[in-house]
């Protein structure tokens, strides 16, 4: 006998399955595929078995034998002969800047002049490079396969020659701080969006409903609006020779030469990105503010309270759900953009996604980009967490 | 609503804070709608003219129009657009009201936690799934082509129809269920027949959304697209960063246009849905 | 379910129309470059073959064209790219090898292989194109004193205003050892060194807050025009072409420059190998090279298609005076050391964005 709860339970479940298979496959699969790029790295040990197996038996400290040269050696004219050092090489030259000059030209050299005798001479002989320890340090270290490397560079990190922590020089520290001013610039978004949205939320909650309405479609034209669309809008207005500065201009506010830089830099970014995501403060706003009943504001009134006095002691603390809910949805939603800042942010407008995009599109460094993601990730996953709880994902709307 | 103490006090407050509302609103329409006449400049620069002010006809024409409706990058972009968008669309809509209706019922388990699942993908930072994606879909040998488009822009826009459906759903009164049961109907029968009239403004709404968002996305088709799958907002996106053209404003005022047009029909479809829940 | 299965049907009849196999898909540099490879290489293409030809817009680089490599799906077919790109992917087989043999021969029968400056190709790269990144100005904005030395670019006390800059640390580096005071011969051997480097990005900081950065080659030109900045870092033949085409006031300012040559290259695993060879076949010419001539200020790297450069279609302009090789233009210019760039450019890359983020 068929109970039937069971039966809708699992008519309900196969319902479901698709999606949560599709979402797995599609979405889940590939965001844990970043999560192990951004520890394991194959290409050199994979490249190099030879070299590597010796190096392993090495202590680290002399030079390696005469025998690890020769194998070295020959392997890296072997991978060169069909082309595919070149992206050992690089993946070296990650660990230690020179070393794809330095294999190429070695293989090269080793390719078309193979040394009658001592290898170790030979090569020492056309690079220096090879005479010094830490070179042979930082391929045995290219092999390894699981590394913690690309996170310690995103954390501006590295490792010394004996395998240590140490903090990257000076002038390669870049991501600790792209993280603080992501933070930053998300932090100001956010508070300048709710400050923007809350007076206009609280007049739509509290208009008569027909006006309500029309002024909601101002709200949503630029939420349906294209995101490029809207991007190219703030270059046209914004930009040396736009809209804006021409207007300042004309009415003698500023001179021609005194035109304002409002754009392609952090202010082009904070002005574009708030008209972003404005609407994602003011309906989650808009739709807590509608319960709230206008005769407790009046009651608090006719008790004597001034305005402030009963804003603060009865209104603000009933629309605090709509204030979390608008304020996280904003922040989440700033700290991962890219579009926006990428086109208007200029050289100092950039947030860490740029470095995530640098990554995968230029330098190809796609372990690092892995590792970025995945901090970027887990910062977004804490603060949906902390949205789910006070906020409910099932209650999200949409516009 | 009249105020106990000082109705001057009031009556300022209340002037300047409809004021304050006008500008944000300006602040939020204006710069969407400047782009629609700057598509009509003569000129290729991005600013009035004299000439426009003084609406001297010269001054305006419809150039760019006629080279975005002209042979060139922007039909062909549309048509990939439209390839991608619809296919996305069919997989997302398709899936997520399938999921909608299972998630709906009293009786599915682990509700909240699935829920949350199968919305992250609306939640998660664009940058990092396709990054991803990207990874994915290279290593599978799916790089560049419309299958691994299709197929993300399904799951990014599967949440929307989630969401929306199950809206509708909300309202929606599980009698009837038992109702058409009594009558005979199988579980397949009340779905198609009870269920899925109901909640069809749902449906649409969310097929909308998530056509939207496949009709505006650039990052995915930027690191899993290769040149066969250049769409309108990855031509937008090589015109503004590359060499911005005045082209580019009469194709972003289609686009307001669209936008336009969209937002009627879920508005359309919303009040269908009062009228039906009442 | 009907529906469905007629919908996708229409889709895969999209998906087959839109991979027509026998197109090839040529990457250039648009703007008035890429016009000028439609006029001189496309056109008289088409019509000697009949083979159809797509052009793609691309801004230089390997990492487009390792991803297609890498994953298998190769779109491009041939690829006008610089020689340090060409060096470097030639190097990692991401590109086919083209033997100077299957290059066509000068008009005087001279085997190609003598008839490219020694070290000016990549075993990679047919084709062959010279060309300079050059600083022009827009005449408007200096009434008085003009700028004309590469030491003005980076001097906002007499030249007051914002510098257009290409978003990549090739060319740059080198410009702002030149102007610090390092003699030609010595500006790779000092950026060999670290000090050299911090040097180099030290004589940037000094105009950071006034740089507009750039990305294609069409920007520029397009910049000084609408004032956004004053001077920029540019193509000689984008500006050459806003010049004389569009009557735009700009000056080149033929001083520290640096000489740059680009090639023709085909990816690795392209299914269209045998029209891609065809093509650079066609374009290696010494009349195809010098037809470019004909469009814009760049000019061939074969001594025999040197030799015919003539005048430009549209205007009639005698262009020899206006190449980076002319004499008169060549009192202080740099030869961009490509197999340096090959080496180093990731790494330049990376210091060059940490840069840019600070």
């Amino acid at each position: 006998m068929v109970n039937p709860m069971t039966d809708k339970r699992l008519r309900a479940a196969l319902l479901a399955a698709p999606l949560v298979i599709f979402v797995a496959v599609t979405f889940l699969a590939p965001l844990a595929l970043m999560l192990v790029r951004s520890v394991y790295e194959p290409a050199v040990a994979d490249s190099l078995p030879a070299t590597l197996n010796a190096l392993a038996e090495w202590d680290g400290r002399d030079l390696p034998s005469e025998e690890t040269f020769r194998i070295a050696g020959t392997e890296f004219v072997a991978l060169n002969e069909v082309r595919a050092l070149g992206s050992v090489a690089t993946r070296v030259n990650r660990l230690q800047s020179g070393m794809r000059s330095t294999l190429l030209g070695t293989a090269r050299r080793l390719g078309n002049d193979p040394p009658a005798g001592s290898w170790r001479d030979a090569m020492i002989d056309g690079d220096e490079d090879w005479a010094e320890v830490s070179t042979w340090l930082a391929i045995r270290r290219a092999g390894e396969r699981i590394t913690p490397r690309y996170y310690l560079n995103a954390l501006d990190l590295d490792r010394g020659a004996a395998g240590e922590i140490v903090a990257q020089p000076e002038d390669r520290r870049i991501y600790v701080s792209l993280l603080w001013r992501t933070f930053l610039i998300s932090a100001t978004i956010t508070a300048i969006s709710l400050a923007l949205a809350y007076p206009v939320a609280w007049l739509l909650a509290h208009a008569r409903p027909a006006r309500a309405g029309m002024l909601l479609l101002l709200v949503l034209v630029p939420f349906w609006t294209s995101l490029l669309v809207r991007t190219t809008s703030w270059i046209v207005l914004l930009q040396n020779q736009g809209v804006i500065n021409d207007l300042l201009v004309v009415l003698g506010i500023i001179a021609d030469e005194q035109r304002l830089s409002l754009i392609y830099n952090m202010t082009g970014t904070i002005i574009a990105m708030v008209h972003v995501l404005l609407p994602f403060m003011i309906l989650p706003l808009y739709s807590i503010m509608r319960t709230i009943p206008p005769r407790h504001m009046q009651a608090a009134a006719s008790l004597g309270a001034s305005f402030w006095q009963s804003f603060r002691r009865v209104y603000w603390p009933q629309s605090l759900p709509g204030v979390a809910a608008g304020s996280l949805l904003v922040f989440i939603m700033s700290i991962g953009f890219y579009i926006t800042p990428a086109l208007v942010g200029g050289r100092t407008g950039q947030l860490i996604s740029s470095m995530i995009a640098y990554h995968m599109e230029q330098s190809l460094n796609w372990g690092l980009a892995a590792a970025l993601g995945a901090i970027l990730l887990l910062l977004v996953v804490l603060l949906y967490l902390v949205y789910n709880r006070l906020v409910g994902v099932d209650r999200m709307r949409l516009g | 609503m009249s105020a106990v103490k000082n109705p001057g006090d009031s009556r300022l407050r209340r002037w300047l804070h409809v004021g304050f509302c006008a500008a944000v609103l300006f602040f939020l329409v204006a710069p969407v709608l400047v782009v629609i006449p700057l598509s009509f400049n003569a000129e290729p620069y991005f600013t009035f003219t004299e000439g426009m002010l003084r609406l001297e006809p010269d001054a305006w024409s419809l150039r760019w129009y006629e080279n975005v409706l002209g042979e060139g990058r922007w039909l062909p972009a549309l048509g990939k657009s439209l390839v991608i968008g619809i296919a996305a669309t069919v997989v997302a809509t398709t899936l997520g009201t399938l999921a909608a209706l299972g998630l709906s019922s009293p009786a599915m388990p682990g509700r909240g936690l699935i829920m949350g699942l199968l919305i992250s993908p609306m939640v998660t930072p664009i940058i990092i799934t396709a990054a991803g994606m990207s990874f994915f879909y290279s290593d599978l040998g799916l790089g560049q082509t419309y299958t691994a488009l299709i197929l993300a822009h399904a799951v990014l826009g599967a949440p929307f129809v989630l969401i929306a459906v199950s809206a509708s759903l909300s309202g929606y009164n599980h009698d009837l269920n038992r109702a058409a049961a009594n009558l005979g109907a199988d579980g397949w029968t009340t779905l198609r027949r009870v269920q899925l009239p109901l909640i069809a403004p749902g449906v649409f709404t969310g097929a909308l959304f998530a056509f939207s968002a496949s009709f505006d996305e650039v990052v995915v088709v930027l690191f899993i697209g290769g040149p066969e799958q250049r769409t309108i907002p990855r031509e937008m996106w090589a015109g503004i960063r590359e060499q911005i053209s005045p082209e580019i404003l009469a194709v972003a005022t289609f686009l307001i246009v669209f936008a336009v047009l969209l937002l009627a029909a879920v508005n359309w479809l919303r009040q269908r849905d009062y009228v039906r829940a009442e | 379910m009907r529906n469905i299965s007629l919908l996708s049907s229409l889709l895969l009849a999209a998906f087959s129309a839109t991979a027509a196999a026998q197109t090839l898909t040529l990457v250039s540099w648009g703007g008035s470059y890429g016009r000028s490879v439609e006029r001189a290489w496309v056109e008289p293409f088409i019509e000697e073959t009949g083979i159809e030809v797509q052009i793609e817009d691309y801004n230089g680089g390997l990492a487009q064209i390792r991803a297609q490599v890498e994953s298998g799906n190769v779109f491009w077919d041939v690829v006008d790219m610089p020689t340090p790109d060409a060096v470097r992917g030639c190097d990692e087989g991401l590109l086919e090898f083209v033997p100077v043999e299957e290059l066509p021969p000068a008009p005087d029968g001279t085997p190609a292989a003598e008839d490219y400056p020694p070290g000016s190709r990549s075993d990679c790269a047919g084709g062959g194109i010279a060309s300079a990144t050059i600083v022009a100005y827009n005449d408007e904005l200096f009434p008085g004193a003009k700028p004309s030395t590469l030491e003005d670019y980076f001097d906002l006390d007499k030249f007051p205003g914002r510098r257009g800059m290409r978003r990549v640390p090739v060319v740059n580096l080198e410009f702002a050892l030149i102007a610090d005071g390092v003699p030609l011969d010595d500006v790779y051997r000092t950026l060999g060194t670290d000090e050299g480097i911090a040097r180099a990005f030290a004589k940037l900081d000094t105009i950071k807050d006034q740089i507009v950065f750039w990305e294609a080659g069409a920007q520029p030109p397009q910049m000084l025009a609408d004032q956004e900045v004053v001077m920029t870092t540019a193509y000689n033949g984008r500006v050459f072409n806003a010049q004389i085409l569009e009557n735009q006031p700009f000056t080149i300012i033929w001083d520290g420059q640096v000489q740059e040559a680009s090639g023709l290259v085909i990816p690795l695993g392209t299914p269209r190998l045998d029209i891609a060879r065809q093509f650079i076949e066609f374009a290696s010419s010494a009349q195809s090279l010098a037809a470019i001539s004909k469009y814009i200020s760049y000019s061939p790297t074969r001594y025999s298609g040197n030799a015919l450069v003539s005048t430009h279609e549209d205007t009639g302009i005698e262009m020899a005076p206006h190449m980076p090789a002319a004499e008169q233009n060549m009192r202080r210019a740099l030869h961009s050391d490509w197999v340096w760039w090959a080496d180093n450019r990731d790494e330049m890359n990376e210091r060059f964005a940490v840069w840019l983020t600070r």
